[in-house]
């Protein structure tokens, strides 16, 4: 007989002298830069909208599969087809396993009924690979993550609308992967044309029930919740992408010379490149990995598990008894 | 070894200014603050041989503790978890310790409830992975992630309770054994004690943890802890003043023992090694490797194979389908078997019915003719009386009518005839007879 008890701790924690109970978050530190990370990024939109341009500056080299396949022909394919690329990089002893997931095709054909069909099966398959994966007897130490963490969708900078595909797009995709959608080749809109098509781009979003990352229904406190706010009363991010590089003001920066002037791609009073970066990677990067993992591959699975009537709890699982002492019986037992 | 470089191609790019998710640790660290950390250790040792005092010693802490007593007929476990916090770290931590080792009498079953404990934890936990709709991340994880398994501090070799029940546990949990109460061996019987110890543990292929080796920050100072084990602890909650500063110690006649003290014994390297080094460790280790151990051979009871015969892979869905008609036949066989039973047995019940009723109904016969059969005897002993009666009647009347006509041939000698011929008849009547 044993005695479970929590202590009156559970509501006040005992306080107590130092000894080094901190040094496990070093600890973890430690394991996980030993082990380095995986992120996948997809990035959805018509031809033209500066998709791979995007990637390369966020990423700071050339990672989209434009820059690096050699036998890349600059063509509208027939259909959509989904490339993917990855790349090791490295910063500050931190490791990661960049993949690019790009699709050409989407949105370019006359007839664009069903483009996302592709594009959500490539998603749901590498939620499948991964619950194959997991449910092997024999399962490898550190399970291949090939799930799409993220997945940006660029809207033309029209300055009106959604446009139907965007819709039908987001519709979809928005329940199985996070979107963050941006506004694409936004140095063609007046700081007013932008906020007011910002405006409607989350009016559209709203009236069609997309939600867009990140999530108001996966806010985890109160803190969170004021800090997602602020970044959702802001999205879309109106972006410019570019690799090259300019002087201003004595300093070399990343931007767009135009005869008007020079467009400082990371300069938050020009476009809001700099505050999508900072979301995706500096502040937001392992919670789009956690929201994929934990709520979107979750259902994933309960859908999967679901439609192939596995549930394990059926065969009587446990033959060892349980905590209050009784044998977990066999349904049968209890049939009978 | 970088385990991403092994995946093929990915090809190493440089960046060409900074990018910013060297922050991807810290980040990472965040979420385990905001959710907190579990910690679980088991102790096993003789009752009174320290194991509450040392817990409370390592975390600096009053946990509450009960005396136990030695008569518990079994080994019992008693878990207890408090909620922990430094700066703004939060540790639930869950002490289990085992009550009555090795005070029962015949000590052959004593393993048993620890690893049982052990092994429902793991159940628990696998339960919830298979669940279809479950929350891992929210799971007060319980699995035990450190053993300390406290030796006698006997000063010769170990004993035989202790070998079976390490090797017993050693593929389920990591286990750091401790020399228990050290303050009683010599320095130089204690190096003999932990020499011995650990060759009888290799020699009995007791695989005990190893701090890690493979992480150049730690490798060196894990190294040289290697070669301390088992340390030799002494736990103490009482302070003792040692020059100017009050230091946790136990008071002696003849010298003062202090606990954080290196010279006297390995306390300080048990919290090293446990908290500040290796904590991480032991957590990872329990679920990449004494758990996959545990979920695989689960499985695998269960019938579950990832290829069958013909090593071709088999889809859990089929093995699954397999399962589950298997599982259903039985449950159909079972029944019908039942059903049978249950005819069987009614029919048994008729027959008995049955031969029951005949057998009454026979008795009955019988009683029927015995009562017939007395009823006779009875007719026919009445017959024989009357016919008695009848033959006397006549016989009588035979001898009156001889008595009259006698009277009327001798007239006068009638008186003393009467007389005679009355003796006479009677006479004559039983003659007759």
């Amino acid at each position: 007989i044993r005695r479970k008890r929590r202590s009156k701790a559970s509501h006040s924690p005992l306080r107590m002298v130092w000894i080094c109970i901190e040094a496990v978050l070093d600890q973890m530190r430690c394991k996980t830069m030993k082990a380095g990370f995986e992120f996948n990024i997809m990035v959805v939109g018509q031809s033209g909208l500066g998709k791979s341009t995007l990637v390369n500056t966020l990423f700071k080299s050339k990672v989209s599969r434009k820059s690096c396949a050699p036998d890349y022909e600059e063509k509208i394919s027939k259909t959509v087809k989904l490339h993917s690329v990855s790349h090791l990089i490295e910063e500050k002893g931190v490791k990661m396993k960049l993949t690019v997931i790009d699709t050409p095709g989407f949105g370019d054909q006359i007839n664009n009924d069903n483009c996302w069909e592709p594009i959500v099966k490539y998603v749901n398959e590498q939620y499948e690979k991964y619950l194959r994966e997991e449910l092997h007897i024999n399962r490898k130490r550190r399970i291949p993550d090939t799930r799409v963490h993220c997945c940006i969708y660029f809207i033309p900078a029209t300055g009106h609308r959604l446009r139907p595909i965007d819709v039908e797009f987001m519709k979809r995709l928005g329940k199985i992967v996070s979107i963050v959608p941006v506004i694409a080749k936004a140095d063609t809109l007046t700081i007013e044309e932008r906020q007011e098509f910002k405006e409607r781009i989350r009016q559209d979003l709203a009236a069609n029930g997309i939600h867009v990352y990140p999530q108001r229904e996966y806010d985890e406190d109160p803190e969170e919740r004021i800090l997602n706010n602020r970044i959702r009363e802001n999205i879309p991010f109106a972006v410019v992408g570019t690799d090259k590089e300019h002087q201003v003001n004595g300093n070399k920066v990343l931007g767009r010379k135009t005869k008007w002037g020079i467009i400082e791609v990371e300069n938050v009073a020009h476009c809001e490149f700099a505050n999508l970066r900072d979301l995706l990677i500096r502040s937001h990067l392992q919670d789009l990995k956690d929201v994929t993992h934990n709520i979107h591959y979750e259902t994933y699975r309960v859908r999967r598990l679901n439609e192939s009537n596995l549930n394990f709890s059926e065969l009587g699982l446990s033959a060892v008894p349980l905590e209050n002492g009784t044998a977990d019986k066999c349904e049968s037992d209890s049939h009978l | 070894k970088n385990e991403l470089a092994m995946d093929k191609g990915a090809r190493p790019l440089s960046l060409s200014g900074h990018v910013g998710f060297d922050s991807l640790p810290d980040q990472l660290v965040n979420k385990s603050i905001c959710q907190g950390f579990c910690f679980n250790i088991l102790c096993i040792g003789e009752t009174g041989i320290g194991k509450s005092t040392l817990m409370d010693t390592l975390f600096n802490t009053n946990f509450e503790n009960f005396e136990s007593s030695h008569f518990e007929p079994q080994v019992k476990l008693r878990a207890q978890t408090y909620d922990l916090q430094e700066s703004n770290v939060r540790l639930r931590l869950t002490v289990v310790n085992t009550v009555g080792f090795g005070d029962q009498m015949n000590k052959q079953e004593s393993y048993q409830p620890v690893v049982d404990y052990i092994d429902r934890q793991f159940e628990s936990y696998l339960q919830e992975e298979l669940k279809i709709k479950r929350s891992l991340h929210n799971y007060h994880d319980s699995r035990v992630h450190a053993c300390l398994y406290f030796i006698s501090p006997s000063g010769h070799s170990l004993k035989s309770l202790d070998l079976v029940t390490m090797k017993k546990l050693d593929s389920k949990v990591n286990i750091i054994p401790v020399i228990a109460k050290a303050d009683t061996i010599s320095k130089s019987e204690l190096h003999k004690f932990k020499i011995k110890i650990m060759s009888e543990l290799v020699s009995n292929g007791v695989q005990i943890y190893q701090f890690p080796l493979d992480d150049e920050t730690v490798a060196k100072v894990n190294t040289s802890m290697n070669g301390h084990l088992p340390f030799a602890v002494v736990g103490s909650t009482e302070e003792v003043s040692v020059g100017n500063k009050m230091v946790k110690a136990r008071q002696y006649p003849w010298g003062i023992v202090q606990v954080e003290n290196e010279n006297h014994c390995d306390f300080m390297k048990l919290r090293e090694m446990l908290i500040c080094v290796n904590m991480e460790d032991l957590r990872e280790q329990t679920h990449t490797r004494h758990y996959e151990l545990y979920r695989r051979c689960k499985l695998e009871e269960m019938g579950f194979k990832d290829t069958d015969p013909e090593c071709k892979p088999v889809s859990l869905q089929q093995t699954y389908e397999a399962k589950r008609q298997e599982f259903l036949e039985e449950l159909q066989r079972r029944e019908d078997e039942m059903r049978q039973m249950f005819v069987l047995r009614v029919k048994e019940k008729e027959a008995e019915l049955k031969d029951a009723e005949r057998e009454l109904q026979s008795r009955f016969e019988q009683l029927k003719r015995l009562h017939a059969d007395e009823k006779a005897a009875l007719e026919e002993k009445k017959r024989l009386l009357e016919d008695d009666q009848s033959s006397f009647g006549k016989r009588r009347a035979a001898a009156q009518l001889l008595q009259a006509q006698s009277l009327t041939a001798n007239g006068k000698k009638d008186k003393d005839r009467k007389k005679y011929v009355h003796v006479d008849t009677k006479a004559a009547v039983s003659s007759e007879q």
